[in-house]
């Protein structure tokens, strides 16, 4: 049983923030636990066998500076922000290697808090090695006195080895005033499979980010499912890539967007490079108040023999659907609410139940809050 | 139990229904006949509150309460229940999660009642998605079966079903309608749309309607005046009664 994690600053809305984000300070469903609070490192301990949950610094130092992976799936000349992170003196982060054929049940937590920081810059490597199965909540969110700007750096590179397994489950709480740049990509070898889920649905100032799923390897699987509500003041310019390199690979990108009156920018691309694989993006937007949805999907394919397909729409609320269930009798605010939540309701095949059941209460909080 | 008063309504800037009157006591069954495009649907959709629907004139009542601006939730908390033809799919929106819903926790068993009309395995499918015409009808009757409406409107319930799935509709609206309980204990009601009269088999309804043009032209027995229609048509049908 893995110990509480010990937050002596938290104060109880800070708590409950945490909680919101899929944090269980007391670990009774999660095996490990990464904690960063702005720049420190709180917490950090994994008590699955054959699964290691690590600073950033101490990775570098037992696995020989982590040469094999360290900015190999993100190059550090990206753009302003990798060149950011990358010229740290001190990097900060977190490492999370499953050792060959473990696998963890309950999922491992990491929580990235801002509290104080001006910027807060993390740089993460997880590896699930050959026939290792990874199950992880990404828990991202501010304290509730920030209220003076602030911006996240994040570099995540994920490596899914030979029959090996990730499910990454990120739910971001900010605030209105934070700007959010995660960076991430993964490498996906033979049999691997790669599951990426994105909730948000809280205001935020900025978020922009575009992952990037390559699966090199045969009969590999990359699944991207992004949830998102942008709030007045919101700018999210969010996105999934997969590169098909690898002959039975596919991939599936997934969003369900609202507006309320932010603006989201909702792209995807899918490369097929081999005969043999498949692809299929879906992004459907609602408009509820007026504000901006731009979905601009993508799919390239290059050779004979794959097989790519998208589909995207944007629109309102029917007015025939919520009669249908007022005329049940639902008043017209519960039947709107039933609706969204349906729209909502993206299911993950092959995330397990409690990774599930954490995204549902994500948007069960934001049904409660009248969406 | 449902009184409509000189009903006149619009659709757009159309009016489509004119000088309706039909009076439903408690216990009784009626059927309403009519040709394509007669106001049929539209009778039953103004009746249940739709807002497409504006009603000019008249007035209808139910339960001795005057319904006629209130809205569809209302009417429908009030006991009135409708079976839609063609009712919208709702992508994302589960069977299951709208029966929950709409039940507010009135102790129904979903379950059970979804396993008496087959419906059992659609209850994690997005709303009529993919639903054959029989299916669509089963998730309606469930519906009902869950609201528990004292007036049931029925428009078109066989239409798109096949005889087997008729059998299993007709004997389930038969039961929402207490028909199987003896003529002076029966409570609820009902206004039936049909073409067919396939669904008479199973509720014996007690008056028919004759609509042509947004107008009730005539009343009578209902086996007799689908028997009519069936050897005549309805403009033979219409003119005959009309002498």
């Amino acid at each position: 049983m893995p110990s509480p994690v010990k937050t002596p600053e938290f104060s109880r809305a800070d708590q409950d923030r945490v909680a919101q984000v899929g944090i269980d300070l007391a670990m009774k469903n999660r095996c490990g636990s990464y904690l960063q609070m702005d720049q420190d490192v709180v917490h950090a301990e994994c008590s699955e066998q054959g699964i290691e949950v690590l600073s950033f610094k101490k990775a570098m130092e037992k696995y020989d500076g982590m040469r094999e992976y360290t900015w190999q799936a993100v190059s550090p000349e990206k753009d302003d922000i990798t060149r950011y992170v990358a010229e740290q003196k001190d990097p900060k982060g977190y490492v999370i290697i499953a050792h060959k054929g473990s696998n963890n049940i309950l999922p491992i937590q990491a929580c990235l808090y801002l509290g104080r920081e001006q910027i807060q810059h993390v740089h993460n490597i997880i590896v699930a090695e050959e026939g290792a199965e990874l199950h992880i909540i990404s828990g991202c969110t501010s304290g509730e006195h920030v209220g003076k700007g602030g911006a996240h750096y994040g570099i995540s590179e994920f490596f899914v080895k030979k029959d090996a397994k990730i499910s990454f489950t990120m739910i971001h709480n900010w605030s209105a005033d934070i700007e959010v740049y995660p960076r991430s990509a993964s490498i996906v070898e033979d049999n691997g499979v790669f599951l990426s889920n994105y909730v948000c649905m809280q205001p935020v100032k900025k978020i922009q980010m575009y992952p990037t799923a390559t699966l090199r390897g045969v009969n590999t699987v990359a699944r991207f499912s992004s949830v998102v509500i942008s709030t007045p003041g919101s700018y999210m310019d969010l996105g999934s890539r997969a590169i098909l390199e690898g002959k039975g690979a596919s991939a599936e990108l997934i969003t369900r967007a609202i507006t309320k009156g932010g603006t989201i920018i909702s792209r995807g691309h899918i490369n097929g490079k081999t005969a043999g694989t498949r692809g299929h993006l879906e992004c459907k937007g609602l408009i509820l108040n007026d504000g901006i949805i731009y979905a601009i999907p993508e799919i390239e394919g290059s050779v004979v023999g794959t097989e790519l397909s998208h589909e995207a729409a944007v629109g309102k609320l029917a007015k025939d659907e919520i009669e249908y269930l007022m005329s049940r009798g639902l008043d017209e605010d519960e039947a709107t609410a039933t609706i969204i939540r349906g729209f909502l309701d993206v299911k993950i095949a092959g995330l397990p139940e409690a990774l599930q059941k954490q995204i549902d209460a994500s948007i069960d909080e934001a049904e409660k809050a009248g969406f | 139990m449902l009184h409509i008063e000189d009903l006149h309504v619009k659709v757009g800037d159309k009016e489509v229904l004119h000088d309706i009157n039909l009076h439903i006591e408690e216990g009784e069954t009626h059927v309403l006949l009519g040709p394509n495009g007669s106001g049929k649907t539209t009778l039953l959709m103004t009746i249940m509150g739709f807002t497409s629907y504006s009603i000019t004139e008249g007035k209808i009542t139910f339960k001795g309460e005057d319904v006629t601006t209130m809205k569809s939730h209302e009417r429908a908390q009030r006991g009135i229940g409708m079976l839609f033809q063609r009712p919208p799919t709702i992508s994302g929106l589960k069977l299951g999660k709208m029966l929950t819903a709409i039940s507010r926790n009135k102790g129904k068993d979903i379950a059970e009642l979804a396993k008496s009309v087959h419906m059992d395995k659609f209850l994690e499918r997005d709303i009529n998605k993919g639903f054959s015409g029989g299916e669509i009808k089963r998730s309606e009757v469930l519906q009902l079966m869950i609201q528990n409406p004292d007036f049931v409107m029925l428009d078109e319930p066989e239409s798109g079903v096949d005889l087997e799935n008729i059998s299993l509709i007709g004997t389930a609206i038969g039961s929402l309608l207490e028909k199987e309980k003896h003529l002076i204990k029966r409570k609820k009601s009902g206004l039936v749309i049909t073409h067919t009269g396939f669904i008479l088999d199973y509720i014996d309804a007690d008056k028919g309607h004759v609509m042509c043009d947004g107008e009730i032209k005539c009343h009578g027995n209902p086996r007799e005046i689908l028997k009519d229609i069936k050897q005549r048509g309805y403009k033979e049908c219409l003119e005959c009664r009309h002498q």
